[in-house]
């Protein structure tokens, strides 16, 4: 037990101690969602005029692009992973008394708080773009991006975990990443759609991460949220849902990865 | 006492048995040598006393502790230097160490005096704040080797430490490797291919083919293909002949006018034999067996033909995988 609280701590500390170290990367990670919303929120922003009484285009899918964010800078968990078998480090790490559930906890941690830190950045830029932003929506926002960042980091580091190759990983992330994104609801109300879209959206568990930040931003208004059936999904059920998905990919990534030869 | 003990150790990879039946003890405090050509089952007996490997027959024990049952144990007592370099390029000397140190619950006191005492040892001192993707690569091996130390290891385990460096890097590491074992009260397994590294060992074991053919120091293996070659001119080979002979009791071979025969201990024999020989000595050499004698010898082959051998059988091996 204390060499899996151990083995978590100490991974999750170089992660962070490399997260800083290359600042390159804490820049790049903040350019992607940015220009999603300058360019989008330019280019759309004067058509497509309010979602919901007082709720813009920009309003609307910034909480969207705090997701993406959130699942970008998770997934890179699983990026790490394949990195330190490529580079030779997860030897170091492998043959350490550290357990290898500490290994996959450490990871997921050490992405959840790189993610989170990605989310408080965005969230400075929140009153430049004219987004609403108050003390408790800061303080509801964290624990639901550290549920979501835990689960994706998991999904991040199963992958990894059947990955030897850097381009092998590159391409599933790639595959996966953008249909995630792009049927998350993230620039479009799942409501509003076509039925086949709006079905693959409600199966995608980004989707139900994307409106818990949302409800959080806006609060639960008609037309701009999830409904199944003739149900509003509420906030409480939309973090059961991550949650629970949340356990199971990252409960499947540690078996996966304590698999020995 | 024996450090390290294995006892009919067995794995297979699919049809391929890469280690075969090996038994053998390492001896505390001396420097043990795995030797033999790429792919003879060096890197997976490592793998398997390291716990990152399981047996799939017999079982060893390294520093008393099972290398099945008792991982963790196992991992504290052993320091590893892996063929590859398994350092964080993005962290620097000291960072590097940290990581380690935290990682096998070095206690805080001791860790930072033990990171300048180490680093100070193999002279990256100055250069502990320097972020490792500058370094070279025998400074990488220099602190690759101290942070294997730095949780105080019973076995320093080497694989192919000073592969990929020139030859005046190897001499340096090896120093470093001499000291410190003074120093640290240390054993240490090593795996090479270069038949000189080998002789820094006391005990050398040769691995072909998965199994052990010879277990000796170097001397004795050379010893046990017969010996130093002594080769001298006199004016007259034939009475020369006679001479060695009858005062020495071998059987001295006469090649394009020079004698030649095999003794023991050759560096002793010789001046005694300068001294005391009835006839006037022309020129006279002394050859010692190199391991590479040895190694063809006993098993027929040079260890790089058998490199290549190995190398086909991996490439199938790998295609009955799929």
């Amino acid at each position: 037990m204390t060499e899996i609280v151990r083995g978590t701590w100490v991974v999750a500390y170089r992660e962070l101690l490399r997260f800083v170290n290359e600042r390159s990367r804490i820049i790049s990670s903040l350019a992607f969602p940015l220009m999603f919303l300058v360019i989008f929120g330019a280019g759309f922003g004067q058509i497509i005029g309010s979602l919901a009484p007082g709720v813009d285009f920009i309003a609307f899918m910034y909480p969207g692009i705090v997701a993406q964010a959130v699942l970008t800078s998770s997934l890179f968990a699983g990026v790490s992973v394949v990195w330190d078998r490529e580079f030779g480090f997860l030897r170091e790490i492998l043959v350490a008394p550290i357990g290898r559930t500490g290994i996959v906890l450490g990871k997921a941690i050490g992405a959840t708080v790189t993610a989170m830190l990605q989310v408080l950045l965005m969230l400075v830029l929140a009153p430049i773009l004219g987004v609403e932003l108050r003390l408790d929506i800061v303080l509801e926002l964290i624990p639901v991006v550290v549920i979501l960042a835990l689960g994706l980091s998991g999904l991040g580091i199963l992958i990894a975990s059947f990955m030897t190759s850097q381009q092998g990983f590159q391409l599933v992330i790639q595959l996966l990443i953008f249909p995630l994104i792009f049927l998350a609801g993230v620039f479009f109300p799942v409501d509003n759609v076509p039925d086949w879209l709006a079905v693959i959206s409600k199966v995608n568990p980004l989707t139900y991460g994307g409106d818990a930040i949302r409800q959080i931003f806006l609060g639960t208004l008609p037309g701009i949220g999830v409904t199944i059936g003739d149900h509003r999904v509420m906030l409480i059920e939309e973090i059961a849902i991550i949650g629970g998905l949340g356990v199971l990919l990252l409960g499947s990534a540690v078996v996966a990865f304590n698999r020995r030869d | 006492m024996n450090v390290i003990e294995v006892r009919g150790l067995r794995r297979e990879f699919g049809k391929l048995v890469a280690v075969d039946d090996v038994s053998f003890e390492v001896r505390r405090g001396e420097v043990f040598g795995f030797l033999g050509p790429n792919g003879a089952g060096k890197t997976t007996t490592i793998n398997m006393l390291c716990t990152l490997l399981k047996p799939s027959g017999g079982g060893a024990t390294v520093n008393g502790f099972d290398v099945e049952r008792q991982r963790s144990e196992v991992r504290r007592s052993i320091g590893l230097v892996f063929q590859q370099t398994t350092l964080d390029d993005y962290l620097s000397a000291e960072q590097n160490l940290r990581f380690h140190a935290y990682a096998y619950a070095v206690p805080a006191e001791v860790r930072e005096p033990r990171i300048r005492e180490l680093l100070t040892m193999v002279e990256l001192w100055d250069r502990r704040r320097g972020s490792v993707r500058t370094f070279s690569g025998g400074m990488k091996r220099r602190l690759e080797i101290a942070r294997g130390l730095l949780h105080h290891p019973k076995v320093l385990f080497l694989d192919e430490p000073t592969i990929g460096l020139d030859p005046q890097t190897r001499r340096h590491i090896w120093d470093y490797l001499l000291r410190l074992r003074e120093a640290e009260d240390l054993t240490i397994f090593l795996t090479t291919q270069y038949l000189d590294e080998a002789e820094y060992a006391n005990r050398i074991a040769i691995i072909d083919r998965g199994q052990i053919v010879a277990l000796d120091s170097p001397d004795g293996l050379k010893r046990s293909i017969g010996g130093d070659l002594i080769t001298f001119s006199t004016p007259d080979p034939e009475a020369g002949l006679a001479a060695v002979k009858e005062r020495y009791g071998v059987d001295p071979t006469l090649l394009d006018g020079t004698i030649r025969f095999h003794v023991d201990a050759g560096d002793a024999f010789l001046p005694e034999f300068v001294r005391t020989f009835p006839q006037p000595i022309e020129t006279i050499s002394l050859a010692r067996p190199s391991l590479d004698d040895v190694f063809l010898t006993l098993t027929g082959h040079e260890i790089r033909d058998s490199e290549l051998d190995a190398r086909q059988m991996l490439l199938q091996a790998g295609r009955w995988h799929r």
